[in-house]
């Protein structure tokens, strides 16, 4: 990965002559995305600037980089996996290549197919070309969401980078927080692109691309997720075959590197099956990497141990403990760039450390599984109460909800009534789109209560899900639909990014993911939902093709969702320091954006309950506090 | 303990903990679930307070939202409770 920024002029003439301090500035911002070197070019109209993290085609791979007659220039953050491919192709097509790289792949690319190459890329990019001839730029995300890319406009220039940071070195730039993007935050836990938390400036969707030509904005959108299942179906046993086949080609194609490539190994089905797969098909030497909590609610070290032991790896883990998340939080705030409602970033920053320390710069991970297999409870809840909607007065049909959340703290509801309460919600709306998340969502907008009048004035009227663009969701399913959702929402905006990219880079490591390929992504959304979810069995066609790769105890485990210890971490004895200044009626009130009052009952609570705070009282915690953050380092300008 | 102050001293445990936004008031008969006022967790807190407060114990089999879901039930509840043990006057 790297970093990427730019300044186009949206009108006439040329930029500016004190432009290329200001991307030198851009770029400086970066310098954690890519710390081996810097370029720049800049001429006319436009100004490109990239950090640069070496992965492959170390010497010669510097950028900008340019086509043969220097017409076309591009600036690129990710990798492009069958580049090898495609330029093989493209030779035998007459195009000459001065470098190794993946980067002056599309460029070529770019000149045979214009932005229809994009369809060709198999790959996690972030990409800013050039085309002087046509004079026009154009911005490109990866399908998924992998990469990061935002931009804005001010005095007559459009201004892009990898990171806002970046954007707000850009002088007389406005730093506000925009009220409907923590509206969406606090919801949906992630913003809907093109918004985001700061107002007026906006984010390239995935598998999208901007074309900025004239001073005009053109947005398309040139890949998305597909839920039409093979109807009639494959037996499970070719789905397995198959999926295990292109699993092994994604994983061989992300392992091609000039650094060594390690794994991340949580001991879930998920990150075990890339190692495994490392092991068997490829002679890659296995380097393997481990969070362990101290907390044993949270811990998965035995099952780590188990795949080290089997495998054979070259292991190293990092222990967390409440105070190294209370430490490191405001640093994951600065890289995240967005209030969050969970701590969990933060063991993976530290991981990522780790990583870093030993000299790593690429890690595989299984981030995408949970997406595509139906992983996630809250697929199996859309089933249950799809289910139990068709007999709404049945007794025994919600009981089925019990088995997914042992977590919900209801032990002497012998009657289950409330357990049935919680989950009746809207129960018989089955047709609306959004149905699978209602209650996710409901239960997070209660959040939205501690706003400040001034920001409920503001958003008085305003529903959070106009901005998602609406989908035809009528011949899927109810778990592909929950599919589709999720993938739009929580993994894009929160998993790889906020997650996932951020707390990568934040260590100048990058991340690389088999299951996002898009060939198994398009070949998992083809697998009929009830082989994928069986019954109430999440993942079938993985563990069957998991399972001649892996002990059993690794296939047939409970899935453990990733979680990190929270309201402990912060308000515990003598963590209180600046989370009692943040949240003090002084500084809550200077923000403007929480009631002072509802966060001060809120902290006497934690400080009176302690561990044992409730689900929304934790969420409520982070994301005061982490919204408090992002206001001092960005808005107040502290970071 | 007559009925009023049974009535303010949950009616104050409610407001202190579980009503954060000061723009939003919750009348006596309004369902704590429906509206979202308390979660999970916040059941096995609203027993607590009772059982600590009011010196009962409260059953498994009393754990329902008749008896529980709402100011009002939950002054209902306690009453029959105060009947029975004779703790409440």
């Amino acid at each position: 990965m790297c970093g990427i920024a730019g300044i186009l002029n949206l009108n006439e003439g040329a930029l500016d002559e004190g432009t290329p301090e200001v991307l030198s500035s851009m770029i400086r911002e970066l310098s954690h995305r890519g710390p081996d070197e810097s370029g720049f070019f800049m001429k006319g109209a436009i100004a490109l600037g990239h950090a640069r993290l070496s992965i492959i085609d170390l010497s010669t791979g510097s950028q900008p980089i340019c086509n043969e007659d220097r017409s076309v220039w591009i600036i690129f953050n990710g990798e492009i996996f069958n580049y090898l491919e495609l330029k093989e192709d493209l030779e035998k097509r007459g195009h000459r290549f001065s470098t190794k790289t993946d980067t002056e792949v599309i460029i070529h690319s770019y000149e045979e197919k214009g932005m229809d190459c994009l369809n060709d890329l198999n790959g996690q990019f972030a990409l800013a070309l050039w085309d002087e001839k046509k004079q026009t730029l154009y911005l490109a995300r990866d399908r998924v969401g992998i990469c990061p890319l935002f931009y804005t406009t001010y005095g007559g220039r459009m201004i892009f980078a990898s990171e806002v940071k970046s954007i707000f070195q850009y002088p007389g730039i406005e730093r506000k927080i925009d009220f409907k993007g923590l509206d969406q935050i606090f919801t949906l836990w992630t913003t809907i692109p093109p918004r985001t938390i700061f107002q007026d400036i906006s984010e390239i969707p995935a598998g999208n691309y901007l074309e900025v030509k004239n001073g005009k904005f053109q947005k398309k959108q040139y890949w998305d997720f597909d839920f039409h299942a093979d109807d009639p179906p494959y037996k499970e046993s070719f789905y397995a075959e198959q999926l295990t086949h292109l699993l092994v080609s994604a994983i061989t194609i992300r392992l091609r590197s000039d650094v060594p490539v390690g794994v991340y190994l949580s001991g879930g089905l998920d990150s075990s099956i890339v190692a495994s797969l490392i092991h068997r098909f490829t002679d890659n030497s296995l380097k393997t990497f481990s969070i362990t909590f101290e907390n044993k609610d949270f811990d998965e070290s035995s099952y780590q141990k188990q795949m080290v032991d089997f495998l054979g790896t070259d292991h190293s883990s990092v222990s967390i403990n409440c105070e190294d998340i209370y430490k490191v939080f405001s640093r994951i705030i600065w890289h995240s760039e967005k209030p969050i409602l969970r701590t969990s970033p933060a063991p993976l920053y530290r991981l990522s450390k780790l990583v870093n320390e030993h000299n790593y710069k690429v890690v595989l991970s299984g981030e995408g599984a949970d997406e595509f297999f139906t992983g996630y409870n809250i697929f199996k809840e859309a089933k249950i109460r799809e289910f139990w909607a068709k007999d709404p007065d049945s007794i025994y049909r919600p009981l089925l909800l019990k088995k997914l959340y042992p977590y919900l703290n209801l032990p002497r509801d012998k009657g289950n009534i409330f357990l049935k309460k919680f989950f009746n919600y809207k129960l018989t709306e089955t047709a609306d789109p959004f149905y699978s998340h209602l209650i996710r969502w409901k239960n997070t907008a209660v959040l939205k209560g501690y706003f400040s009048s001034e920001v409920k004035k503001a958003l008085a009227g305003y529903n959070c899900l106009e901005d998602f663009e609406k989908k035809n969701f009528e011949d899927w399913n109810i778990v592909s639909r929950a599919q589709y959702i999720e993938a739009k929402t929580f993994l894009s905006g929160y998993l790889l990014s906020t997650q996932g990219d951020r707390m990568l880079m934040a260590n100048s490591v990058e991340g690389r993911f088999p299951f996002l390929d898009h060939r198994v992504i398009e070949f998992c959304n083809r697998i009929p939902a009830k082989l994928k979810l069986k019954i109430l069995s999440e993942k079938n066609i993985l563990k069957k093709a998991s399972k001649p790769f892996l002990p059993a105890e690794i296939t047939e485990r409970k899935k453990q969702p990733y979680r990190a210890p929270i309201s402990k971490n912060f308000l515990g004895n003598d963590q209180k320091g600046y989370v009692l200044d943040l949240l003090s009626s002084k500084r809550v009130k200077e923000a403007g954006y929480f009631s002072a009052d509802g966060t001060q009952k809120l902290v006497n609570k934690i400080v009176k309950l302690g561990d044992h705070l409730g689900e929304r009282d934790n969420m409520a915690l982070v994301g005061i506090l982490s919204t408090q953050l992002l206001h001092s380092l960005f808005i107040e300008n502290t970071g | 303990m007559d009925q009023n102050e049974l009535r303010k001293s949950v009616r104050n445990f409610i407001q202190e903990n579980f009503i954060f936004d000061k723009d939003y008031s919750f009348q006596d008969d309004s369902s704590f679930l429906d509206e979202g006022i308390i979660d999970s967790t916040g059941i096995l807190e609203l027993v607590a307070f009772l059982e600590e407060n009011f010196h009962i114990k409260v059953e498994d089999e009393e754990l329902i939202p008749d008896n529980l879901d709402s100011v009002n039930n939950i002054i209902h509840y306690l009453q029959k409770k105060v009947s029975k043990i004779s703790v409440l006057v």
